[in-house]
């Protein structure tokens, strides 16, 4: 039937444009079909790219559309790698994303172990665990901020509740010490149910003939989670870490909201200065080789944990 | 061949109709701040659209949020703002980029003369190049950062004599840096009407210019200036000198210990709250909103009253407020423009201060009852007797933040001493104006 189909179109189709399509290589036929992609491709990204490489090297401002342009070489560079403040920087986006994907991991996994096991309640459970995500991280941010206010904020009441320490007497956003672990226990709060899921899947696509094998086989419930749960979930874990490592290298609205960047810049991210640079002080040169060296950095990073993952893959 | 003259008569009058009306009447955005006073603008703009027939428009946006708005607007060279009350600060890059109208011919063909304006104002919200008869704005609102208190608390017998045993003397309206700091510390952490009070509210705020616009109320009385020699962007010496140096101290000291817990990134709005919701005893904030507070039924009244920056080594003010300027962007600068001349007006600015604008027309400040007119009018004429404004360069926006960074580091997160902060602030300041090539 579908070889009558096949002949019935190929006998319709004019013969000027049969023998034009016959005259066509596979090669060919494959890039007018890639081309719109690979068009749109250099557009929104290759492009952009390059003019930021371009613009990094000069002293361009984007509200200052008339001004003289020069080129500064590696001047800018020079700068950003040479100021103490881009380390502080580098520091605090080190510690928020080594705590948060730490922490998400930890409780994410804990959360899927325990969901995975059937008792009553464990799709209303799911379903509750997983509301914080589903809000924006505007209101997010804005609600923990209340949390934490030190008068009248519910957090700080529990912690004196427990601690016996008057609630006003710390300030979580307010503090040097305190504030970088605010805004990991608030991202902790968001984004651990996302990795929870990926665990969930994880943990749910374990065949149960694998734990009968190993029950038949008397091996403990610590050696089967060592042996078996661990290594199969661990591509799906690595994954999460990916997805949670991108997003929190590039975090911005959530931290803005809480801290702003404060007290003083010990909550600044990488990102936040970033747009500071580029949209309030509108040093466009400088900011784009800023962005240059922060793409290197993600870039060379997520090359390394990709080889990594792969290799857990084959495994 | 009568009824085609007819209609191509009609067709004429009709034509011209059209076109008259387009001409004449407007469809006018002007762009501010949301704010008390621009709810008073609105109000007055009636009267405008009723002389003029043009229809006013208002965009105004929350003020941690204005500039990024209106400098992003005006540097995409956007349509939306016809006339734009924009801060005193942007007249450099306002004037330099090309984003206002200059004003100059327009004044002297409509006999607007800048002398009919108090003169710090026409310095500080109309010139470019500073203290140039330059004009890319009419002075609109005039403003200055100032104090306002509990004066209930003030006057309560049993608070008075606790003070006067506390420190020896009277409690009263501080004249002082000084003595306002004793005052504040006094109340912080106090038992009043059962509640626990603080001393007062200052500006802390990181992300716009918040910290900075506190900060300069204990710096310019200490006698912070930003150059040696005007115009020279000579600062070593100036910025760091001793004075600024304690002046700077002071304030951290203030933070520390006479400012509410979490008070760490607080502004115009977080004051007023803590003002209103009696948490404080005093707060500073800008004039402009001194008429919403005293009409506020429950801390306004009788229960409130005002007063100027208190010197300490001399008098001095943070400088707020605006000038109005026409967007060169704009393809209804002649409806614009008819907008500002009618808001010269001495009757206009007459009416601007009834209903709640700071009016910077002499007509209005020296007017006999003006310092009778409202219970902050005196303090207000005194504070814009001694205002000081931050940089009005074109790069102000990157000079703004550095000093946002550098003293909020010291202040709030308690990073180096205040003399490594000011002397970090002109390592920053002179990389901006070498990039600016005014170095």
């Amino acid at each position: 039937m579908s070889d009558r189909t096949v002949d019935r179109v190929a006998k319709a189709t004019p013969v000027r444009v049969a023998r034009k399509i016959r005259g066509l290589s596979d090669r060919a036929i494959a890039w007018i079909f890639i081309s719109p992609t690979i068009f749109l491709l250099l557009a929104i990204n290759i492009f952009p790219l390059i003019w930021t490489i371009q613009l990094s090297f000069t002293n361009f401002k984007a509200n200052r559309i008339g001004r003289e342009v020069k080129d500064v070489g590696f001047r800018n560079y020079e700068r950003i790698l040479t100021d103490s403040d881009t380390w502080l920087n580098m520091q605090a986006t080190a510690h928020f994303l080594f705590w948060t994907i730490f922490f998400q991991v930890l409780i994410g996994f804990t959360l899927a172990w325990l969901l995975n096991k059937k008792f009553k309640g464990n799709d209303l459970w799911t379903t509750i665990i997983v509301l914080p995500m589903m809000l924006s991280p505007a209101v997010v941010g804005n609600f923990w901020k209340f949390l934490y206010q030190p008068q009248i904020g519910l957090f700080n009441y529990i912690v004196s509740w427990f601690s016996g320490k008057d609630p006003s007497s710390f300030e979580m956003l307010g503090s040097v010490q305190l504030a970088p672990w605010a805004i990991v226990i608030v991202d902790t709060w968001m984004w651990t149910p996302f990795v929870m899921l990926i665990c969930l899947a994880g943990l749910r696509s374990i065949p149960d003939y694998i734990y009968e094998a190993a029950e038949v086989d008397r091996a403990s419930k610590l050696r089967q989670f060592f042996t078996i749960t661990i290594p199969m979930v661990l591509p799906f874990l690595m994954l999460a870490v990916l997805f949670r490592g991108i997003e929190n290298f590039k975090m911005f609205d959530l931290v803005v909201q809480l801290t702003g960047g404060g007290p003083g810049s010990t909550t600044e991210l990488t990102s936040i200065n970033l747009k500071r640079e580029a949209f309030e002080k509108w040093r466009t040169g400088y900011a784009s080789a800023y962005a240059i060296i922060l793409f290197v950095t993600v870039f060379g990073l997520a090359s390394i944990y990709v080889k990594a993952l792969n290799k857990v893959k084959q495994r | 061949m009568t009824y085609s003259k007819l209609a191509s008569a009609s067709a004429i009058v009709l034509a011209a109709t059209t076109l008259s009306t387009k001409a004449n009447a407007e469809d006018l955005t002007l762009c501010w701040a949301a704010w008390d006073p621009a709810n008073a603008l609105v109000e007055l703009s009636k009267e405008f659209e009723a002389e003029s027939g043009h229809t006013m428009n208002f965009e105004f946006v929350p003020w941690p949020n204005f500039a990024d708005r209106m400098l992003n607007e005006l540097n995409s060279g956007g349509k939306l703002c016809d006339l734009l009350i924009g801060d005193s600060q942007w007249i450099g890059g306002g004037a330099e980029n090309g984003h206002y109208v200059q004003l100059n011919e327009f004044f002297d063909a409509e006999s607007i003369s800048m002398d009919d304006f108090a003169p710090a104002t026409v310095y500080a919200y109309s010139t470019w190049p500073k203290g140039t008869p330059n004009y890319y704005a009419l002075p609109a609102m005039g403003d200055a950062n100032g104090w306002f208190y509990r004066k209930d608390w003030f006057e309560d017998p049993e608070i008075q004599a606790a003070y006067k045993e506390a420190t020896g003397q009277d409690l009263r309206e501080p004249e002082s840096q000084k003595e306002l700091l004793q005052i504040a510390q006094f109340f912080q952490g106090r038992e009043i009407e059962g509640k626990t009070v603080y001393g007062a509210a200052i500006f802390t705020e990181r992300g716009s210019e918040g910290i900075t616009m506190g900060v300069t109320g204990a710096l310019y009385p200490w006698g912070f200036k930003y150059e040696n020699t005007p115009g020279s962007y000579d600062m070593e010496g100036a910025v760091n000198s001793p004075e600024a140096v304690e002046a700077l101290e002071f304030y951290k000291e203030f933070y520390k210990t006479a400012t509410p817990p979490g008070y760490t990134n607080s502004y115009m709005g977080e004051s007023l709250d803590a003002f209103k919701s009696g948490q404080v005893a005093m707060a500073m904030n800008w004039f402009a909103f001194f008429p919403g507070l005293y009409a506020d039924p429950s801390t306004g009244g009788d229960k409130i009253d005002f007063f100027v920056n208190p010197p300490q080594n001399q008098a001095g003010s943070t400088l707020g407020g605006q000038g109005i300027s026409v967007v060169s962007y704009s393809d209804k600068q002649d409806a614009a423009l008819e907008y500002i001349k009618w808001f010269a007006q001495p009757a206009v600015q007459a009416k601007w201060w009834e209903l709640g604008g700071y009016s910077a027309h002499n007509s209005v400040l020296q007017d006999p009852g003006f310092v009778d007119s409202a219970p902050f009018a005196g303090d207000f004429l005194l504070a814009m007797n001694d205002v000081q404004d931050f940089w009005q360069e074109p790069a102000y926006a990157e000079l703004l933040l550095a000093m946002q960074k550098r003293i909020h580091d010291y202040v709030v997160a308690d990073q180096g001493t205040a003399q490594e902060a000011l002397d970090l602030l002109i390592e920053d300041w002179t990389e901006t104006f070498e990039d600016e090539g005014k170095l």
